[in-house]
């Protein structure tokens, strides 16, 4: 029986637990003189989550750990003499005799053939055992069930307990998932700090990985400094936040003092949208559009820019991200109180005095807080780059060349067949340790600020 | 004194009449940015448009086949694996032969064989095998042509220029307008580009086998966040604790995940369910659980809204009328909130099925020719493959990049639209 057909199983017993439950305890209801303390229709989730919930626990359990069981008591199947041998060596062997199985040709090597055979047989037994355990169990769960329909049963309350206890576990995800980006990330990292130095990754300005490929090659085993990385990420998320920062505030600012109603219904929107494109387009734009364009710009202006040059990238990034600043901004300007509002026009001013020397003071904490999250979202952008900037490492300031950024690194050394633990697919984990504590640093700080900016007004 | 007067008058309307003009300065750069940013989307959505509507047409190629048995190699009485073995292209070529008998030489034969797509072989063998008993007969064919005839029939390639620098030869022009003037060349809608997978060659290729993983990746992280994601804002919202350490802590971290770079969640998902859990590489389970943990912030945070918006006279009655709390968060204050939660929700899976590197880093990039079959079947999806298919040199590659991209909108703003008409038509005003 395969897991998909158990499950559907285990779901047809849950709904019959249901109606069991729900039956059985209006007819106890009747036959009693003592009236039952919840709903028929919670006695009936108490027997439906006792057939299903202990059944469907141990299928996921057995399901995860049994091929690591199967391929441990493989091993004990094995001569005295081959048990010897190294872990590796074991979990090659392991991995001939699943692959055998498959094939299911009869072998030469004797050896082998019996341990295909037993390991078969094992396998087929695991199935059985667990498809019978897994039943047993749903049936037994219903049994108990059954038994717990009683007047003095609090079927509610155990009940609304599992929802609540269900509830806080979603809740905890959130927090799980940041545990394991962190750990993933630093497991990983640590294991490149190994080989290479921090100060090496940090402050190095050669990164070539493409040396590492396989061990005591020649040419050494590739350089790690990110330097360059560090500074054309910087260098693309700059001319991105040129570009978004003005415009995205002054939109918000008309936006949000000058437009009329049926402009602002008709323009948030349209900035809205441009939040919505995905960054593959953004970055095909980027890349077969922008780029060309600006080439050649340059060359009509006797400059040598590189096709793939910073400027493309960053401004297509840039118009990305005014979307974020502007309706970041938009939120901000529009709690600053209107009796600060009124107190300069009374004094005089115009409407733009008025949003220069006093909004836009009083609103500053907010609106750096938002600016700093849109540094971070132009940080961590992947596909723009990818497709719009170059791979090569190139220490420079220049946005008319081609620079790499941390983002396209990562993507290039984890995309296409490698070995886990080479020292490429590491780096790339040290370089997502990297971006991960940025853009963690800058949106503590954007999300302290704006909270702090809300409470002052409120 | 009333010259003084006077003069001050004048300073005060001189500086007044620079006042405004400043005022009015500053409402031009305001104007002009929101215009600057429309444009910008407009010529985005323009220039995809226009790049991407040939796309949608493909050339086709009439071409008489004598379906001899020589030729073939296969009778009518055959089986199938004689019929898998057919030599087809021989067909093809005997018949490009008798419209241009006058063509000699190894090179100029492969050339004139070029016109038609490799696809027209299987075409006759799979008429062949359905047909056996036209075997013998001469039928009319209409083949896809090769990507370099299509894109010239569309005029994407300049026949001015010299040969050397042209991707169509100057026989095959000949050869061209040959066919052109036999009405023989059509430009039909393209069906390939919506009935098959991806493929080497250009004329083949198509977006199915993308649009299922897509649909696929969604099942899975529909099924996983929307249930998690509401349950965890209901608590947040109604049964966490005030000023609990371990509440403020799921908040701010919720906070902050919404703000993680996306790629990051990749190398989680490559680290945690490929390295530890050991999930196949480049399925749709693997990268619905992604996308899952990616979208659950936007889920929750936009859940959490809409539960707020609900009015407390709504819970105090529930609670007044002998709900627990769980019934009054379940039967009344969820239902209140349904119209924002589907909101939230439909905003996040549009956020989810635009999404590519997360998905590039568990290694949904391999090129995959076949339509999958379920959550644990190798696929694709529609951005990665617009991904894949960018950096093609083939220019019929790029103009089908736009258009997978035009798809990839369409299925966005249609979510979009169905979430702004559910707002509309369902929210209620406390």
């Amino acid at each position: 029986m395969s897991f998909s057909v158990t499950v559907i199983v285990l779901f047809a017993l849950l709904l019959l637990g249901y109606f069991v439950g729900r039956k059985r305890s209006i007819y106890v209801s009747k036959n009693n003189t003592k009236p039952l303390h919840s709903l028929p229709q919670y006695y009936g989730y108490l027997v439906a989550l006792w057939s299903c919930l202990p059944a469907l626990l141990v299928l996921l359990v057995w399901t995860a750990l049994n091929s690591s069981v199967i391929s441990s008591m493989t091993i004990s199947y094995f001569p005295e003499q081959v048990q010897q041998l190294s872990k590796d060596d074991l979990s090659l062997l392991v991995n001939e005799i699943i692959n055998l199985s498959e094939s299911k040709e009869v072998l030469q090597d004797s050896m082998k053939q019996a341990v295909v055979s037993k390991y078969l047989h094992l396998v087929e037994l695991s199935q059985q055992l667990k498809v019978g355990v897994v039943f047993i169990l749903a049936f037994v769960g219903m049994f108990i069930g059954f038994r717990l329909i009683k007047p003095h049963t609090r079927a509610r309350n155990l009940v609304e307990k599992l929802v609540r206890w269900t509830m806080v576990a979603c809740a905890s995800i959130a927090v799980l998932t940041t545990i394991g980006i962190v750990f993933s990330v630093v497991f990983e990292a640590h294991q490149f700090f190994k080989s290479v130095s921090i100060s090496e990754f940090v402050f190095g300005a050669h990164w070539s990985p493409q040396g590492a490929i396989r061990e005591g090659q020649v040419g050494g085993s590739g350089s790690f400094g990110a330097l360059p990385l560090f500074v054309g990420t910087l260098l693309i998320s700059f001319i991105a936040l040129l570009i978004a920062v003005p415009l995205g505030l002054m939109s918000a600012i008309y936006l949000s003092e000058y437009a009329t109603d049926k402009f602002r219904a008709f323009a948030k929107p349209m900035l809205e949208i441009l939040a919505g494109i995905p960054t593959v387009v953004y970055g095909f734009f980027a890349a077969l559009t922008v780029a060309p364009f600006i080439r050649d710009m340059g060359e009509s202006l006797g400059l040598q820019p590189a096709s793939e040059s910073a400027l493309a990238a960053g401004i297509v990034m840039g118009v990305m991200i005014i979307p974020f600043v502007s309706s970041l901004s938009d939120d901000i300007i529009c709690a600053v109180p209107q009796a600060m509002r009124d107190g300069s026009y009374a004094m005089g001013a115009t409407k733009s005095e008025t949003i220069r020397q006093v909004i836009i003071p009083a609103a500053l904490p907010g609106i750096v807080g938002g600016v700093l999250l849109a540094a971070s979202r132009a940080i961590g952008e992947t596909m723009i780059v990818v497709m719009a900037a170059g791979l090569f490492a190139n220490l420079t300031l220049n946005p008319l060349q081609a620079v790499t950024t941390v983002t396209v690194q990562i993507v290039t050394l984890l995309t296409g067949d490698q070995e886990f633990d080479s020292p490429k697919t590491l780096a790339a984990f040290a370089l997502g340790l990297g971006l991960f504590l940025t853009t963690l640093l800058l949106n503590t700080i954007s999300l302290y600020m704006v909270r702090k900016y809300r409470e002052q007004y409120e | 004194m009333q010259k003084s007067a006077m003069i001050n008058n004048e300073i005060i309307r001189k500086r007044l009449a620079k006042r405004y003009a400043k005022e009015r300065r500053f409402r031009l750069y305001g104007v002009a940015s929101i215009t600057i940013s429309i444009a910008f989307l407009l010529t985005l959505l323009v220039n995809i448009s226009l790049n991407g509507l040939p796309a949608f047409q493909q050339t086709y190629i009439n071409l008489e086949v004598n379906l001899d048995e020589d030729i073939l190699g296969v009778t009518s009485s055959s089986n199938d694996k004689e019929f898998l073995q057919g030599n087809y292209s021989k067909a093809i070529k005997s018949s490009l032969k008798t419209l241009f008998p006058n063509v000699k030489g190894r090179k100029n034969n492969k050339a004139l064989k070029q016109l038609v797509s490799s696809s027209a072989t299987y075409q006759i063998r799979d008429f062949v095998m359905d047909n056996p008993n036209m075997i013998g007969t001469t039928q009319s064919f209409w083949f896809l042509a090769k990507d370099d005839i299509d894109v010239f029939i569309k005029g994407g390639i300049d026949r001015s220029l010299p040969e050397t620098d042209r991707r169509i030869k100057d026989l095959q022009l000949i050869w061209i307008d040959q066919l052109l003037f036999d009405q023989r060349l059509e430009k039909r809608f393209n069906f390939t580009f919506f009935t098959q997978s991806d493929s080497r060659e250009p004329e083949q290729a198509g977006i199915k086998g993308a649009v299922v993983g897509s649909l696929l990746v969604m099942l899975v992280t529909m099924l996983l966040s929307f249930p998690i994601g509401v349950l965890a804002a209901v608590y947040l919202e109604e049964f966490a604790p005030q000023n609990n350490k371990w509440v403020d802590m799921i908040e701010i971290n919720i906070n902050n995940l919404a703000a993680v770079p996306s790629i990051v969640f990749g190398l989680l998902g490559l680290a945690v369910f490929i390295g530890l859990f050991g999930v196949p590489r480049s399925v749709p389970l693997v990268g619905g659980l992604v996308l899952t943990l990616m979208t659950l912030p936007t889920i929750i945070i936009t859940t959490r809204a809409a539960l707020k918006a609900v009015p407390y006279s709504i819970r105090e009655a529930a609670l007044a009328l002998g709900a627990s709390r769980v019934q009054m968060a379940f039967h009344h204050v969820v239902p209140a909130a349904m119209p924002g939660i589907l909101t939230g929700t439909i905003i996040g899976m549009a956020q989810a099925l635009g999404e590519t590197a997360p998905l590039l880093m568990i290694g949904m990039v391999a090129f995959v020719a076949n339509v999958p079959q379920g959550i644990a079947d190798p696929s694709t999806v529609l951005p990665v493959q617009i991904y894949l298919w960018s950096d093609s040199p083939e220019r019929a590659f790029i103009e089908r990049t736009y258009a997978a991209i035009m798809v990839l909108i369409g299925f966005l703003v249609m979510m979009n639209f169905i979430a702004v008409i559910m707002r509309r038509i369902f929210e209620k005003k406390f």
